[in-house]
């Protein structure tokens, strides 16, 4: 069985989180419409509401993660839920412990949602496979597989300034070999029928028939920022310089860093993103960074409504008996 | 004893022999076929009939843990396991833990196999001092030792050099060169490299990992004239290189793993670790190739490359599993479902498992001639059986064939005249 199938329970509801992959439009759509109803909850006064009040949702971290794993620990809070967060890469996995045990310990101790981030692809669904049912798992990265709850944000930042997907056209620049982050985002805007995908960078950083997970290729990017609606900055990680990927972060900046001369060959209404966090001077410069164009900050907020959406409608699902219908 | 192997099919492929008749075996070696030699006067009678008798398979390639990873598997437990898949010679590769690089190892695993006494081990030396690719092993020791050839236990040789001079010296004992094609730098990651990988975003493994190792090999082959052995390809393009140089004229054979004829890269799904292998499972496109590959004898061995683990090993995120298969009870009802499939009459299947890997071996078994060590298989081709853990008698239960229907049971194993098994 997939991960695509294995996340959800037989009337197709989520029961976790660990891919966008195979999903349908009609659950994003309703991840995306339940985020805009929280959103304003942040604006209040009092910025929680009850819906996840007596659950216990613990952030299992065996990667180092700042925004991500503050962002889902500020989401379950806001849900009133009880947040313990866990830097394993740092604690009991170099003592030899096998991750089964890990989890076998951190499930003794009553938790309702794992939040998960691991180096390795698929570890988010190992997870989902061999913790107890009642228990509900969000990937929050795992490898170079998905990063699903940072595709959501993505879109959702989208939809905000442009609700119209079909003739919207996205280029994603950079690390796609590495990056959860593009995989996750090209499925989310496949489903939701976007206008055109594309990616962007040299062959090396380019994983092998990449177009065959639905976005065209272009080494060159005048041509692949031309007109686009969209530009996706991914972060350049330095190791790929010693894994002989690149010559240089110099070089790569003037090939494909984000320059106001670059992003002005894309629509004048152009959005430009980028997961963070961000490298000044290597995959963008400063001067976009923190242009007009640029909603990384609101990404940011973003993931906050995201995630507890997600996970407000992943616990829902859990509490209610199958077979039950919302 | 005196053993009569009553009205079987019996199946000899290296004599072209393929009939219902009685085998008949005395002290240890076969003695007659069709009707008794003088003064036989059977002890023991096995009813084949309706059944296949064929020679004990010769597994080219499985790994018994032991010495050195007994929390996997030992040599008994694995013995046990071959007679009852009718495996009766099992090549053990150099990776142990001490490295059969000496010949204190050989002999080792010789007196723990014999203390075992189902099936045959017989090991292959190490090229290289700890299989590290810089100095040679001791070759002529380990020959003399009883090694029945050297080879890269799974550690290709990087350097050009130390490689060349690695098959010279051993081409100056007569040894076959095992060899298995992968590049160390440009094999380190987990998948075929391929839609699937970059789907799941796995590190690939392109088919040019293996091919380039090929063809340098090969380059070496045409210079120096050494018998050159090829374990477990896996992409097209490899059948493609070898059947060329073998076209050539080049000393050059090579076997594929049975689990790289059934599953394809498209079985990763779900992150499933038990199809974590090295070489990895390539596109339907290789797997086909490599059927015919087999069909066509470019791959003139089958064999499981055997690989028991421990339960943790496959427990854990796909990156962080050990590659593998358990393969040994699998090995001989997998193979017959090629046969169903059309990809090879039974005879020549046989042939791949018996009589090809004993020539390459150059040992006098894998057949059923008259005064020939009595290693036989009886088995019911029909006999449906479904893989389950509790029908996995290797103690690594690490099988992606778990949940299949297959067909074809062993009913008796004989070593050397001895019936080391029976259901």
């Amino acid at each position: 069985m997939s991960a695509t199938h294995f996340q959800l329970d037989p009337q197709g509801r989520l029961l976790h989180f660990l891919t966008i992959e195979g999903l349908t439009r009609r659950h994003l759509t309703d991840i995306l419409d339940t985020a805009e109803s929280l959103h304003g909850v942040a604006e209040r006064r009092v910025k929680k509401l009850p819906t996840l009040h007596g659950k216990t949702v613990v952030n299992l971290f065996f990667e180092a993660s700042t925004r991500t794993r503050t962002t889902f620990e500020l989401a379950a809070k806001r849900l009133s839920a009880d947040v313990l967060t866990l830097n394993i890469a740092t604690s009991s996995a170099v003592k030899g412990e096998t991750l089964l045990d890990t989890l076998r310990n951190i499930e003794a101790m009553q938790c309702d949602m794992f939040v998960v981030r691991h180096e390795q692809s698929g570890a988010a669904e190992f997870i989902a496979r061999h913790v107890k049912p009642h228990i509900a798992v969000l990937n929050a990265g795992d490898g170079r597989h998905a990063h699903p709850t940072q595709a959501m944000l993505d879109v959702f930042t989208i939809r905000r300034h442009k609700p119209d997907f079909s003739r919207l056209q996205v280029a994603i620049v950079g690390d796609i070999l590495h990056s959860r982050v593009a995989r996750s985002l090209i499925h989310a805007l496949n489903i939701l029928g976007a206008g055109e995908i594309r990616v962007v960078g040299p062959r090396t950083l380019l994983p092998a028939q990449v177009e065959t997970l639905g976005a065209r290729v272009f080494y060159d990017p005048a041509q692949g920022l031309r007109d686009v609606d969209v530009v996706v900055m991914l972060r350049l990680q330095k190791e790929r310089m010693e894994g002989a990927l690149l010559p240089s972060e110099q070089e790569f900046f003037q090939r494909y860093g984000l320059t106001e001369e670059r992003l002005a060959l894309a629509k004048p209404d152009v959005l430009v993103m980028h997961p963070g966090p961000i490298n000044r001077g290597v995959e963008i410069d400063s001067r976009v960074a923190d242009g007009p164009r640029s909603v990384i900050l609101e990404q940011v907020t973003n993931g906050i409504a995201v995630r507890m959406a997600i996970m407000s409608i992943t616990l829902g699902n859990h509490a209610r008996p199958a077979g039950e219908t919302p | 004893m005196h053993i009569l192997i009553e009205g079987g099919r019996v199946i000899d492929p290296a004599h072209q022999f393929d009939a219902i008749t009685d085998l008949f075996v005395a002290v240890g070696r076969i003695a007659g076929l069709g009707y008794p030699p003088a003064g036989f006067k059977a002890e023991r009678v096995i009813d084949a009939r309706g059944r296949i008798v064929c020679p004990g398979l010769i597994d080219l390639c499985a790994r018994l843990r032991e010495p050195g990873q007994e929390h996997k598997a030992t040599i008994a437990t694995e013995a046990r396991a071959a007679a009852a898949g009718g495996i009766t010679t099992l090549v053990c590769p150099p990776d142990t833990d001490p490295v059969i690089d000496e010949p204190a190892v050989v002999e080792l695993i010789r007196r723990r196999a014999k203390a075992a006494g189902h099936a045959r081990v017989l090991t292959l030396g190490a090229l290289t001092h700890r299989l590290r690719g810089e100095r040679l092993a001791e070759m002529a020791a380990l020959k003399d030792a009883g090694c029945v050839g050297v080879g890269d236990g799974g550690h290709p040789i990087a350097n050009t050099r130390v490689l060349r001079r690695a098959l010279e010296y051993a081409a100056t004992f007569d040894l076959t060169v095992f060899l298995t094609p992968l590049d160390p730098e440009l094999g380190s990651g987990l998948a075929h490299e391929g839609q699937v990988a970059t789907r799941m975003g796995l590190s690939g493994i392109p088919a040019a990992a293996e091919t380039g190792i090929i063809a340098r090999d090969l380059e070496l082959v045409r210079d120096l004239g050494v018998r050159v052995h090829f374990g477990r390809l896996s992409s097209a393009r490899s059948v493609e290189l070898v059947a060329r140089a073998q076209a050539e004229g080049l000393p050059v054979t090579a076997d594929v793993a049975v689990h790289h004829l059934h599953l394809s890269e498209n079985d990763l799904a779900g992150f499933d670790s038990r199809c974590h292998v090295r070489p990895p499972l390539r596109g339907p496109r290789d797997r086909d190739a490599l059927r015919a590959g087999l069909a066509s004898d470019v791959l003139g061995m089958l064999c499981s490359d055997h690989r028991p683990h421990e339960p943790d090993a496959k427990q854990a995120p796909f990156g962080d599993t050990e590659p593998g298969i358990s393969g040994l009870d699998t090995l001989l009802a997998l193979s017959l479902r090629l046969v169903r499939d059309g990809v090879l009459p039974l005879p020549a299947l046989i042939e791949r498992l018996t009589w090809g890997p004993a020539h390459i071996l150059g040992l006098d078994r894998g057949h059923l001639g008259i005064g020939a060590p009595a290693d036989v298989c009886v088995f019911d081709p029909d006999a449906d059986w479904l893989v389950t853990a509790d029908t996995l008698r290797s103690r690594g239960q690490n099988s992606p064939f778990i949940g299949w229907h297959l067909q074809g049971r062993v009913t008796h194993t004989l070593l050397e005249g001895r019936v080391v098994y029976e259901v």
